[in-house]
């Protein structure tokens, strides 16, 4: 029960101070609209937004999770009050979950804004709306533990920013968003399965428009690993890194 | 009955030993004090204490168990105030104890009333609704305790809780530790002020270099100087160069071999210490003829910061101003550990 009220603290404090905090609602709202209009813009061609929404959607998840936890970690790390939660009695485990699932839940909520958008423009009847839930969920969990792995493994906010960054923009072109897979180099392609947001990216567009190419049980599999991987480092990194 | 036992605590940092094989204990419901200049320890020996950092060597005991490397099994029973602000600067006052005290499971309610209590007893009721990013340093360090203390722990640490704020500030947080003394807290106090530690502990040690020097009661302590004259020379020059004490001490030792010199706690002071009762003139006459006309001559009660001088050999207004510099930068936003 102790437990339970510290985990829910921690969380709605999240919530209150950087989750519904005006600038990142926008930020949800602004970032997918900007991502499919800059397909539609710059394509010379028609361009079917069911095609565009799981590389839309994936998009939303990684950029929004990624950059709101390692940067409110880091910050927090900075003004010392992560401290005052590393002093509290509850397991290291808990409390990255607790500080976690604001940035999980901010993830998942950021994958449908683009898909209530895309309502407007296009049918969206055939979806498997289980297999898109299932799958916006690992992508946000993983992503969100891809953040607490660069919080941790920095120390400054800009820090943080930068390393993000050098994971994200690379999946924009090799997680098989927007280039399919089968067009990338050879030489690319084990890059690519080596990325958690390939995995997510093509559960999405088997829900959606049924052109998947992983199969759909090794996928959730690939995405479970790579969430418990990254949770377990990002913690053996906090024992070792901030318990000095 | 020990709250706390430590045994042989050791802290490597590479090759750096920050904390060399300590050993006290701490009484249940006093007030323990640790004292020691910037550098020689003591955040460290908390940070082990409460967890924030791994012991290298050594076992800690809180109630007669052992926690050592278990640290998360005793935080329930430790409140910790750091020498810096670990509040959340977006939240208010209020929220911020409330928040504080869920950390430790307290049901809204209870987390609640207790935060209404402290707000009151604190004096900061009127700036519980206000962000704490707005309250003074006085006003931040307040709150910090009364976040320590919301769950009602067995023992409270306390890191230089008076370092960096202003007279009248310091004095409000010296009689809340007096307060919370009384209601039976057990304390763990580091400073570098002396007095404090003389008025408010119970027991002390001083650490320096990672080791404690010496430990006991302040009575206990006190003995060490009983029967020891001092007297107090304000000069009319200023020692601030400590060459000019270096000659000045050489050739005093060869005309008063049976007396000490020291530096005073003023730049412009000198003091002598004898094991019997002295005349002034032989004295003033030699600072005279060095051309250090004698202002003033004053008898010392001896007190902990003479025992503190012989036993560390570190001269105290050195030290003072090392750790308000650090208390400064702090302020700043920077801060050094020690």
């Amino acid at each position: 029960m102790k437990t339970w009220i510290a985990f829910s603290s921690i969380l709605m404090k999240d919530m209150r101070s950087y989750y519904l905090k005006p600038p990142n609602i926008s930020w949800g709202l602004i970032f997918p609209i900007a991502w499919t209009l800059m397909f539609f813009l710059r394509s010379p061609v028609a361009v079917e937004v069911r095609d565009l929404l799981p590389g839309v959607m994936a998009l939303s998840i990684l950029f929004g999770t990624t950059s709101m936890l390692a940067v409110t970690i880091t910050f927090e790390r900075k003004s010392r009050s992560f401290e005052r939660l590393l002093l509290a009695p509850i397991s290291f485990n808990l409390l990255m979950l607790a500080k976690t699932s604001g940035a999980i839940m901010f993830g998942v909520v950021n994958a449908f804004v683009p898909v209530i958008f895309a309502s407007f423009l296009t049918d969206l009847s055939g979806i498997n709306w289980l297999m898109i839930l299932g799958s916006v969920l690992l992508v946000a969990i993983t992503s969100t533990f891809l953040g607490l792995f660069i919080a941790v493994s920095v120390s400054q906010v800009f820090e943080a920013q930068t390393f993000s960054n050098f994971f994200r923009f690379p999946m924009l072109f090799l997680c098989g968003l927007f280039i399919p897979l089968a067009d990338l180099p050879s030489f690319l392609r084990p890059v690519s399965y080596a990325l958690p947001l390939t995995y997510g990216a093509d559960i999405l567009k088997t829900a959606i428009n049924q052109n998947g190419i992983i199969s759909i049980p090794l996928s959730f599999i690939a995405l479970l690993c790579f969430s418990v991987f990254l949770f377990a480092y990002s913690i053996y990194n906090v024992n070792r890194k901030w318990i000095l | 009955m020990k709250i706390i036992e430590v045994e042989n605590l050791k802290k490597n940092f590479n090759e750096f030993t920050a904390v060399d094989g300590v050993n006290f204990y701490i009484n249940q419901g006093e007030i323990f004090g640790f004292l020691g200049p910037n550098g020689a320890g003591k955040t460290t020996t908390i940070n082990m204490l409460t967890g924030m950092a791994k012991i290298t060597e050594g076992k800690v005991k809180l109630m007669g168990e052992d926690y050592t490397g278990n640290a998360k099994k005793a935080q329930a029973m430790m409140g910790i105030v750091p020498d810096e602000s670990n509040l959340y600067e977006e939240l208010s006052g209020w929220e911020n104890l409330v928040f504080c005290g869920a950390l430790y499971g307290m049901k809204k309610k209870l987390s609640e009333e207790r935060a209404a209590q402290l707000l009151k007893e604190f004096g900061l009721e009127e700036a519980a609704s206000k962000s704490f990013k707005a309250y003074s340093k006085g006003m931040k360090r307040k709150l910090a305790i009364a976040a320590g203390i919301i769950h009602q722990p067995e023992i409270l640490f306390l890191d230089e809780p008076t370092t960096g704020i202003d007279v009248a500030f310091a004095r409000q947080i010296r009689n809340l530790i007096v307060d919370l003394h009384s209601k039976g807290t057990t304390i763990f106090l580091t400073t570098h002020y002396i007095e404090e530690a003389e008025r408010l502990c119970e027991r002390l040690a001083f650490i320096v270099q990672g080791k404690i020097v010496r430990e006991g009661t302040v009575e206990e302590m006190m003995k060490e100087i009983q029967g020891e004259n001092i007297v107090n020379f304000t000069l009319g020059k200023d020692f601030t160069l400590r060459d000019d004490f270096t000659k000045i001490e050489e050739e005093f030792r060869s005309h008063f071999p049976d007396f000490n010199l020291k530096m005073g706690t003023k730049n412009s002071g000198l003091r002598i210490h004898s094991p019997s009762n002295f005349t002034l003139f032989p004295f003033v006459q030699f600072f005279e003829e060095r051309g250090l006309p004698v202002f003033e001559a004053k008898i010392i009660r001896p007190s902990l910061e003479e025992v503190f001088v012989k036993v560390t050999g570190i001269e105290l207004q050195k030290m003072q101003s090392e750790q308000n510099q650090k208390g400064k930068k702090g302020q700043k936003g920077g801060g050094s550990r020690s």
